[in-house]
């Protein structure tokens, strides 16, 4: 910066509205960059979460399916809100549906995927966001803990309705060292979505015509 | 020049450290570190963070004028992390799901603002942004050492999900420290980070007294080693 720069810099701090101007100035800029960085990464982030939804599909989804999941859908009323489910098909007929559930953990919702077969048998389940404390309540990721996987082969009676719940509260499933809250919001929200699936279980399983 | 530069090094890596001399940061000191793989992850996010904040800072030090400048360093720092945050989201997906977590948190690291307030306005864009580097790196060393320990005493592992955080080639890194070791869940816990930092404070002033007067003794000799 030039000594004449400088001189007419000063004059200009000197002014009543310059530092308001700056912080206006500085605010625009950055939600400039902002903006920007949002359009530069938007297709890149949803790409991502595409391919993530994509595998945690195929993650609740053990067996065999020939269709596109993304594209065979259904939109029904769920526990909150309305649910999109995704159907697998073998032949034409729906063999497993997969579906969100979400429950609030510790720190926030947590929403996992989870998969069931025709007869109300679970697949899998994946949590998919959460925002759990790290190194305690993220055991609920597989990448991090086996518990995850223990819903398999489970359904609504195998453990009966009131056993479907951790160990602290009369359960089957484990809790966690320190953090119990977030594994019971993942039992309660598979418990939920079993709950649904039994209840729209006709409407699930019609299988219409193949998109 | 380079006496700056080794100053600057010094300062950020032991003397002046974010944590074991500042004490700043404490909120992600304490909330991440429950293994050192968190530690190292929410270090080096951070460094990232510290050295835009503080070239950015160095850059408008001469527009902004006192009255504004908490406020503009506020929002120079807020956007860097929410820049860094949808950048690992979009192109390093992976990374993501791992630190994600931790990202937004940088925010409030006090640390940040304070280099900015300390230094950064006070000097030129090259030295403001090694003082990030090395601030950051100290501050990566002090969260990578209290999650190490944590993590040893609490679950009896180092570093594990290494490959999460740095690629499958690191996974050499995990370890099992104590094989079929219960945990000890208070380490796990935050007064596991209050108590593993007051041991690690006390310890480097132990050591900072010991280094002062092995410092003096040699002076009294003839030919004190020039430094």
């Amino acid at each position: 910066m030039t000594l004449k720069q400088l001189g007419k810099l000063e004059k200009l701090r000197a002014m009543l509205g310059y530092p308001g101007a700056v912080l206006g100035g500085i605010g625009l800029l950055t939600s400039g960059a902002l903006a920007l960085a949002d359009r530069a990464t938007l297709e890149d982030i949803k790409a991502a979460q595409d391919l993530d939804m994509q595998q945690s599909l195929t993650q609740v989804l053990p067996g065999k399916y020939e269709n596109d999941l993304l594209k065979d859908t259904v939109v029904l009323p769920g526990p909150d809100g309305e649910l999109t489910v995704y159907r697998a098909r073998q032949g034409g007929k729906v063999v497993a549906v997969v579906f969100k559930v979400q429950a609030r953990g510790y720190a926030g919702p947590i929403v996992s995927m989870m998969g069931v077969d025709r007869d109300g048998k679970m697949l899998g389940v994946r949590v998919i966001k959460h925002t759990e404390t790290p190194g305690l309540g993220d055991k609920i990721e597989p990448a991090k803990g086996e518990w995850i996987h223990s819903f398999e082969g489970k359904f609504l009676g195998d453990p009966p309705a009131e056993k479907f719940a951790v160990k602290k509260d009369g359960g089957v499933f484990d809790q966690f060292a320190g953090a119990t809250i977030t594994p019971r919001a993942v039992v309660k929200s598979v418990k939920g979505g079993l709950a649904f699936f039994a209840k729209e279980k006709t409407r699930l399983l019609e299988d219409g015509v193949q998109p | 020049m380079s006496n700056e530069y080794t100053r600057i090094t010094k300062d950020g890596l032991w003397d002046n450290n974010i944590v074991f001399a500042q004490i700043l940061g404490m909120c992600p000191t304490m909330a991440v570190t429950g293994s050192a793989t968190n530690g190292l992850g929410m270090g080096l996010a951070t460094t990232a963070v510290m050295v835009a904040s503080n070239a950015l800072v160095s850059m408008v030090r001469n527009v902004v004028t006192p009255d504004v400048r908490i406020p503009v360093y506020i929002v120079l720092i807020a956007t860097l992390v929410t820049l860094v945050d949808v950048s690992i989201n979009a192109w390093a997906h992976d990374l993501y799901k791992v630190l994600g977590l931790y990202i937004a948190l940088i925010v409030a690291n006090c640390a940040v603002l304070g280099r900015a307030e300390a230094y950064a306005q006070k000097v030129g864009m090259l030295p403001a942004a090694a003082d990030g580097l090395m601030m950051g790196l100290g501050f990566t060393f002090a969260l990578t050492l209290i999650g190490g320990i944590r993590e040893v005493i609490g679950s009896g592992t180092l570093f594990s999900n290494a490959h999460l955080l740095l690629g499958p080639a690191f996974a050499f890194l995990e370890t099992t420290v104590i094989t079929d070791y219960k945990g000890y869940l208070l380490m796990i816990l935050p007064p596991g980070g209050f108590l593993v930092l007051g041991f690690l404070l006390a310890g480097k002033r132990i050591l900072d007294k010991r280094l002062a007067e092995r410092r003096v003794a040699p002076a009294a000799m003839p030919e004190p080693v020039a430094g």
